[in-house]
């Protein structure tokens, strides 16, 4: 925290007062129009401009013990950045990011941040909004890209040591940003023919545009990180082969790959795919296009199924393709809804409906097997149940026939099994994630592994987390001499 | 990467492409698929792997056209490459000594089986290898399978060359007259589905090697999901061989024709810029 106590810090915290700076609004996030927005893929949220932005960092009270940071699984120096924002050095600001963010522009997108560093936020105890953190990130990093001077990361001298990474997704690009740092040698393998994960495949352009990826990519193209596209670890190349060719060590972020299925009765009539499957097909394979080979059944009535994010970019890509009637179908409440409350929004402004405590239970077909109705059991709260949400019961006889013509099923993601049936000697739970000790390292001391592999199928940023952690943890035991 | 080395046309609407893959070829066993994308608008298509050469680092594709990703792959020649290519994917084929085992490949489906053929012979087994088409000249690697089979029976539709009569038909008489051990089937969905009443009529354990629509062929889509005794698996981790007695083959053939219209048009339009 040196940065704290540097003159033009001091003297900015003096120009104004904690009582004035409180009493600052909120920034509101420039939006496209919510009907104009739902026929295109144009990125929703604008950013905010550089006059928004400076007064908005002005909001930040400069706190001695930052909660915020608390509140940030990489652990991004929040205070030093806005400040930078307030005093208008932008650029510098984009560089406190990249000492603790591999990829600041996605972040500053895509984490839940209401639930992380702004939730922690010293405004929210005396009853105000807390600081536009997110946006502020947004901002930073997206000034830096379109000014044309990006800066790289320091890296350390070359140590000669190659490590692989198996899944090119927020994890993997985490870990080995940080790995090319110390100084290794660092190789991405990446099943598809894409580099990105989920963050090409499965966020939609709306959400994030392929372009601000592929910046951040570049940057680490830039400080060395190599990449192999169409390799699968354990089928194309063994991970004994990986050592046979001088990898020292093998991170695993493979990601949470198997969609679920609720397996009712007519789950497998065509129209009816998994959300993987729809936004694949959409984003990573452009099938929406009239320029691409890969189709996508455009549905006019289609029911998406779940609540979360991914049940969001589903059903607001739906709108976008030319749904009619595109509608959450969720066991629960929207108050239980694992969604970010800005996705909800922003589907609901693009005329998504929301069924609410209703349940899918079966599904009929026409004489061609292509999906027609759905039957859905409507459902009322009960007594919390083990994740503490009140848990979703059937009202008896409570049934509803709906016509769709599609449906995407958006209920969450098992393990990819492909690394753990491939690596003899690596302990796997019973829901077939990667067992690792704190420092992310599994039963193998060779290999490490994070994000949804580990975890089955959390956040971006969680994921991001780990690969910081994995890269730290590896790092001191390669330099230990233990690897 | 993925140079064509060489190119054969078995008939007019199938061809055998050699592709340059160091990594598969050395990777790959019996069974095993590879998806591939032609270019940078193409599909991710599935196609099982008929032959490698370690030494050369190739594999061998055999490829028929039906709709525009495969023509555009067929179109291509010696010297050109294909974009994408990504495996060895799927499960192996089980190869074990059963005793005497009948292999039974409609249309395509024999390139894909060869290789099954060659390892059931190299663990022993007697193989018998029926081989069946429309018409004569959709009766591929003929010489190939002999090989490695004890004997070959070669059904066509129409008569115009072996035994005139359907796939069922070759397979029967087999079984009528001696003990089969095992059964492996692949071909259209159709054909298997019948191969697999039959064998299953005489109690005889089959195998039939699945080829749904696929996109990432890693798990990740469930775009291949088959229903297996009554419970949903995915074709590309799962299989892409099951116990075909198992098999809803109705559903299977069913969630083929997904995108039928589609397909139909993209083949039009494709046909319209390209003849």
């Amino acid at each position: 925290m040196e940065l704290r106590n540097e003159a033009w810090r001091e003297e900015l915290r003096q120009n104004m007062k904690a009582k004035d700076r409180m009493a600052l609004p909120r920034v509101k996030m420039n939006e496209l129009d919510g009907e104009y927005r739902s026929h295109n893929s144009e990125e929703v949220n604008r950013g905010l401009d550089l006059k928004q932005a400076m007064a908005e960092a002005k909001r930040c009270l400069d706190c001695p013990n930052p909660s915020c940071m608390q509140g940030c699984p990489v652990n991004i120096h929040i205070p030093d950045f806005i400040k930078n924002i307030e005093r208008g050095e932008i650029l510098e600001a984009a560089k406190v990011l990249k000492q603790t963010s591999a990829l600041p522009a996605v972040c500053g997108r895509v984490c839940p941040q209401e639930r992380q560093c702004e939730s922690k936020c010293v405004h929210l105890k005396s009853g105000h909004d807390a600081v536009a953190i997110g946006y502020l990130e947004r901002f930073a990093a997206d000034y830096e890209r379109e000014s044309g001077k990006m800066s790289l990361p320091q890296v350390a001298p070359a140590l000669g040591i190659k490590i692989a990474v198996v899944g090119s997704g927020p994890c993997g690009l985490s870990f080995a940003g940080d790995m090319a740092k110390y100084g290794y040698d660092v190789t991405v393998f990446e099943a598809l023919h894409e580099i990105g994960g989920v963050l090409k495949y499965g966020i939609p352009e709306f959400r994030l545009p392929n372009a601000v990826v592929d910046v951040e990519i570049e940057n680490l193209t830039k400080i060395g990180v190599k990449f192999v596209k169409d390799c699968i670890i354990g089928k194309t190349i063994t991970v004994e082969e990986l050592k046979e060719q001088g990898f020292r060590a093998v991170f695993v972020a493979s990601g949470a790959g198997l969609p679920n299925f609720m397996r009712i009765p007519g789950e497998n009539l065509i129209g009816i795919m998994s959300s993987n499957e729809y936004l694949t097909r959409v984003n990573l394979m452009g099938a929406a296009k009239n320029t691409t080979d890969t189709p996508v059944t455009i549905g006019r009535r289609v029911a998406v199924i779940g609540g979360g994010n991914t049940a969001m970019d589903s059903v607001r890509t739906a709108r976008r393709l030319g749904a009619e009637k595109a509608f959450i179908v969720y066991r629960r409440s929207e108050s239980e809804m694992p969604a970010r409350a800005e996705e909800v929004k922003h589907a609901k402004e693009e005329g998504v409906e929301f069924m609410t405590l209703h349940n899918p239970i079966e599904y009929k077909g026409d004489e061609k097997g292509r999906v027609s109705a759905v039957v859905l059991q409507k459902m009322e709260l009960g007594e919390p149940d083990a994740s503490g949400r009140r848990s979703p019961q059937p009202i008896p006889g409570a049934v509803e026939t709906i016509e769709v013509d599609e449906v995407i099923v958006s209920v969450g993601v098992s393990p990819n099994p492909l690394i753990p049936n491939s690596v003899e000697g690596l302990n796997v739970s019973r829901k077939g994630t990667i067992e690792v000790n704190e420092d992310l390292q599994s039963s193998i001391p060779t290999i490490f592994a994070g994000g949804d592999i580990v975890r089955g199928g959390a956040t971006v940023i969680l994921a991001m987390g780990d690969g910081r952690k994995a890269a730290a943890a590896m790092h001191d035991k390669i330099q230990k001499g233990e690897l | 990467m993925n140079k064509i080395v060489d190119k054969e046309f078995f008939s007019a609407n199938v061809v055998k492409l050699e592709i340059v893959a160091p990594l598969i070829a050395k990777a790959r066993k019996a069974g095993h698929f590879v998806i591939v994308r032609v270019d940078e608008n193409g599909e991710r298509i599935p196609l099982t792997i008929a032959d490698s050469n370690v030494e050369k680092g190739t594999i061998t594709l055999v490829v028929q056209k039906v709709g525009v990703s495969s023509s555009k792959l067929c179109n291509l020649n010696v010297g050109d490459s294909v974009l994408d290519i990504v495996g060895p994917l799927g499960r192996a084929t089980h190869i074990e000594k059963f005793g005497t085992v009948v292999c039974a490949g409609g249309g395509v489906g024999v390139a894909p089986m060869l290789p099954i053929i060659r390892a059931m012979k190299e663990a022993g087994n007697k193989v018998i290898s029926v081989l069946a088409g429309r018409t004569k000249e959709l009766i591929i690697l003929e010489s190939e399978v002999r090989k490695y089979s004890d004997e070959v029976v070669i059904m066509t539709d129409d008569g115009s060359y072996g035994n005139k009569g359907l796939i069922t038909a070759g397979v029967e008489t087999i079984i009528n007259r001696e003990k089969v051990d095992m059964c492996v089937t692949i071909g259209p969905a159709i054909m298997m589905k019948f191969v697999s009443l039959l064998t299953k009529k005489y109690e005889i354990p089959t195998v039939a090697s699945l080829n749904t629509i696929m996109v990432d062929g890693t798990g990740m889509c469930g775009a291949c999901r088959v229903t297996i005794d009554g419970v949903t698996k995915f074709v590309c981790v799962d299989g892409p061989e099951f116990d075909a007695h198992k098999v809803n083959f109705d559903e299977m053939m069913m969630r083929l024709s997904a995108y039928k219209p589609e397909e139909a048009e993209a083949f039009n339009n494709y046909k319209n810029q390209n003849c």
